[in-house]
């Protein structure tokens, strides 16, 4: 029975349709407080103190500050951000000090009975501030990292090119937005620290609880709960949140639950990183590319965090789907006085391929040329380097995925009945506004294409560094005659269906039934380290480890029922006599051809790419300048689906949150912080907002890939979304944006800039 | 203040300041935590419940308004040998991801199934556009609701 390839029904389905499955504010334990967070009203300031009401009844509130922090870091990439800020808040809604209270009433008003003492410093709030170096705030330069890229002779190619275009293109933060806030309870006893909470990545969390509280491994119990969206924004938060509530536990001598509320969960925890993409690009009449000069820069905000990585994928995505004979790109990410931006969905693709599909439809602009013929023409193949020179093996299935989207979204006739769009109708040719009351509302069609990558896993040496581990125990079954296999990997579910897809995997690879193979809770005392769920690397990476785990199970059992006889579940128990389990631990090993060179950053920067083409059709109102998507083909090159409905749940959600970036979602910062903090106010698309999906699955298999060839999809999603949908305005309407968002009020101003 | 009201089928009389919210009492003393808070403000949609079978968001109801009246959540939604076939449609159509806000949606698409058992798509989408899903983009939850429908014409007409 082939289970790789089957819809089967998501194994935790039944609990989450039910409301018993437990979410982090659903568990409890005797005696727990409620735990708040005091933050910084301001950007930029020395504290001085902290004062506490003497009219305020302090009896049973616990309060932590900067004092009671053992070391006072968050262990990530660097350790330039404290648990809590003790000499100098960096960014609003910095946390300042700790409390727990009986109850969330209570709570409230201890927060309120204290005022931090900040004198304030001037705030580099933006990114030219931040170069110019008004204040300096990180390192020497206020810089948090710079990559370089370098094939061929970019300049030289581009000035001998008989098309020589140049654009900047920027897009602004995002929130994740996940349903279920931040949250997480913790407790010490006599074995140390426990926290089970609303995470991604158990072992980011184990790191900075040992790192704060110097405990060794085995001291320290990071648990994941039922965990409701992540989309990166649980990637390394819950760490921070964690090392607080485990200081109120420590000082109280309870149980602390510390759930953020929606407000404080948008002011306070990381944002997509807002970049501005420089692109200047050389290439013939006939609109053959040749070359392309690339400059990234990026609001890292006010730490570290995981800018570095987000800025190198940014760098390494930024040439596009395309093939480039010189390429040279820069990258380079500055501090400011904001709160730290992280992960998210995407992790800096999504904006560097927003600013090259908007270069790419600028070019067949000034060409007049179809842009996605245009596109297909310079489609990467096998056999083709990328900018790091990156010689693409296999599995580039991106032409045929042109070729579906093309059919199924029925482009060619669309492009030809709505005409060639942007450059026949210039925006002054608009027709006037009509008066209230007139005729009715005066709409506009158009249709949009991008077309875009994403490599899957982490990037150059990451997986061999990281050695992720995945065990399979074979355990006797409650029967003790059927044995049963029990997969122990640290990576998590929030959503996307790893526990369903694991499953699936190791059943196919020992066959057996699914409801044989269970999925230990990722819990640290439980499971090895298999690294976090995070590049899209759970399904392609994880998976392909846990499949070799179940393969040497099968194969050392069917070793001994050739040896001894009998069936399958025969030998399995005899494997497992006199033992509670038989266990098969597998780390990932890391392709032998596979070579990245950090110094040079040149090399395979990833195992492989998943590929995908978008295409919107939408309709604008030409006196609201609202969009309304009529439709949107989504076809994806995902090697192969191992769960083709759980796959097209990613993309389809992906994607909304990609046309929710262009459409409705915009954070208003003002002196470092968010005015519209609020779901009333940061609006994300809702059922009518959304599009009728088709979405096209081509299965262009990866060598390497579990069951049969996967890819990792989770982030290509995000990537494409936005640029269809801007292209598909511009051929509506003539408005040309080349930044984001796409709002009624940025058209408005778009169109009137124009004329 | 003494609130009675029928919960999920059952009488239930419990006192509660008038004010507190619906969604207090429903996972703090009556211990049902299937309802779910994401932003408090009546946005979200997760903590839909039906008062008198009417969709409501349960953050934005006080105690005090239940009193005498019927109170449906998706620990009521069960038949007595397990899930509803709506339950079950959205298991099988993919219609919940993360899960959190899996209860709200069922309860806005069982109060639409209720008062109109064949409901087209824009009917659908117009009946759950009260609740945010971060995770699907809406096909796989509106799929899972047409599922439903489908399979109970069969049922009918079979």
């Amino acid at each position: 029975m082939a289970l790789v390839g089957r819809s089967v029904p998501r194994a935790d389905g039944r609990a989450k349709v039910a409301g018993t499955a437990r979410y982090v504010d659903d568990l409890t334990r005797p005696g727990v407080l409620f735990g708040g967070t005091l933050r910084s009203p301001m950007a930029r300031g020395r504290l001085h103190g902290i004062r506490r009401d003497p009219a305020f009844d302090w009896a049973g509130v616990t309060v932590v500050t900067a004092e009671d922090v053992p070391v006072n870091v968050v262990a990530l990439i660097e350790e330039d951000q404290p648990v809590l800020a003790s000499d100098e808040v960096r960014h609003a809604h910095e946390p300042i000090a700790l409390v727990a209270a009986e109850d969330p009433v209570r709570l409230a008003r201890a927060l309120r009975a204290l005022t931090p003492e900040i004198e304030p410093l001037p705030p580099v709030l933006t990114v030219a501030d931040a170069l110019a170096r008004k204040a300096q705030i990180h390192g020497p330069d206020n810089v948090f990292a710079t990559y370089r890229i370098s094939k061929g002779d970019a300049a030289g190619a581009i000035a001998s090119s008989p098309i020589r275009l140049k654009g900047r293109y920027r897009t602004p933060h995002q929130e994740q937005l996940y349903i279920e806030p931040q949250g997480m309870l913790a407790f010490w006893d006599a074995g140390g620290a426990h926290l089970v909470g609303s995470l991604q990545c158990p072992f980011y969390v184990h790191k900075g609880v040992k790192r704060t509280f110097s405990l060794d491994d085995d001291h320290v119990d990071v648990t994941q709960a039922v965990t409701g969206g992540g989309f990166g924004g649980k990637e390394e938060y819950p760490t921070l949140l964690a090392l607080h509530a485990l200081l109120l536990a420590k000082k109280s001598g309870r149980p602390v639950k510390m759930i953020y509320g929606r407000q404080e969960d948008i002011e306070a925890t990381t944002k997509r990183h807002p970049c501005e993409v420089t692109i200047e690009s050389g290439c013939d009449r006939e609109g053959n590319l040749s070359a392309v000069s690339i400059r990234i820069l990026m609001d890292g905000g006010a730490y570290v965090t995981l800018t570095p990585v987000v800025l190198s994928r940014a760098a390494l995505h930024a040439a596009g789907a395309y093939r480039w004979e010189h390429a040279a790109i820069e990258a380079v990410a500055v501090a400011t006085n904001t709160p730290p931006n992280g992960a998210f969905r995407g992790f800096g693709a999504p904006q560097t391929i927003w600013a090259i599909e908007r270069h790419m439809d600028r070019i067949a602009r000034e060409l007049s040329a179809d842009p996605l013929e245009l596109r297909e023409k310079n489609l990467l193949r096998v056999g083709d380097t990328t900018p790091t020179g990156q010689f693409l093996k296999e599995s580039v299935g991106v032409q045929r995925c042109v070729e579906e989207a093309r059919k199924a979204s029925g482009w060619d006739k669309k492009r030809a009945a709505l005409g060639a769009g942007a450059p026949a109708r210039p925006v002054s040719a608009l027709p006037r506004r009509t008066a209230p009351g007139g005729s009715a509302p005066r709409k506009a069609r158009g249709i949009g294409a991008s077309v875009f990558l994403h490599g899957a896993g982490f990037t150059g040496s990451g997986e061999r560094r990281l050695k992720g581990c995945v065990a399979i125990d074979m355990l006797r079954g409650s029967s003790g005659k059927k044995p049963i296999f029990r997969i122990r990997t640290a990576s998590t579910d929030i959503g996307q269906g790893t526990e369903t897809v694991f499953r699936q995997i190791a059943a196919e690879a020992l066959w057996v039934s699914m409801d044989r193979v269970e999925f230990a809770t990722p819990s640290t005392s439980v499971v090895p380290d298999s690294g976090p769920t995070v590049a899209s690397r759970t399904v392609m990476i994880v998976g392909s480890i846990v499949e070799r785990a179940a393969r040497d199970l099968f194969a050392r059992t069917e070793h001994e029922r050739q040896k001894r006889g009998g069936s399958f579940d025969d030998a399995a128990l005899r494997l497992l006599a006199g033992k509670e389990s038989v266990v098969s631990e597998k780390t990932y090993e890391t392709p032998e051809d596979l070579v990245w060179d950090d110094e040079k950053y040149r090399g395979d920067a990833y195992p492989v790419f998943a590929w995908g083409c978008d295409i919107a059709e939408v309709e604008v109102d030409l006196d609201t300048f609202e969009t309304t998507v009529l439709g949107f083909w989504s076809v994806a090159d995902v090697g192969k689906a191992i769960h083709p409905l759980l796959c097209k749940g990613q993309i389809e959600g992906g994607t909304l949150q990609a046309i929710g970036w262009a459409l409705n979602e915009k954070l208003v910062v003002k002196d470092g912080r968010i005015l519209n903090a609020r779901m009333a106010n940061y609006i994300v698309p809702t059922s009518l907002d959304a599009p009728r999906f088709t979405t096209v699955l081509v299965e262009d298999p990866y060598s390497r890939g579990p069951g049969g060839g996967a890819k990792g999809i989770g982030e290509l999603p995000m990537d494409g979304g936005a640029p269809a949908i801007a292209a598909a305005i511009e051929h509506a309407t003539g408005i040309v944006r080349d930044d984001l968002p796409l709002l009624p009020e940025d058209l408005f101003a778009a169109r009137r800039t124009a004329m | 203040m003494r609130i009675a009201f029928v919960l999920n089928g059952r009488k239930r009389t419990l006192d509660a300041p008038p004010l507190a919210r619906l969604l207090d009492l429903l996972r703090g003393p009556l211990g049902l935590t299937g309802t779910k808070e994401g932003c408090g403000e009546g946005e979200c949609g997760s903590c839909t419940v039906l008062l008198d079978g009417v969709p409501v968001n349960a953050c934005l109801v006080a105690a005090g308004q239940c009193d005498g009246r019927t109170v449906l959540t998706v620990e009521g939604l069960g038949v007595k040998d397990g899930l509803s076939d709506l339950q079950d449609a959205f298991v099988k159509e993919g219609g919940a991801q993360c899960g959190i806000c899996t209860p709200g949606f069922l309860m806005a698409a069982h109060a639409l199934l209720t008062a109109n058992p064949q409901p087209g798509e824009g009917e659908i989408r117009e009946s759950i556009a009260g609740n945010i899903c971060r995770c699907t983009g809406y096909q796989r939850i509106v799929e899972s609701i047409r599922h439903a429908v489908k399979e109970r014409a069969s049922r009918e007409s079979g």
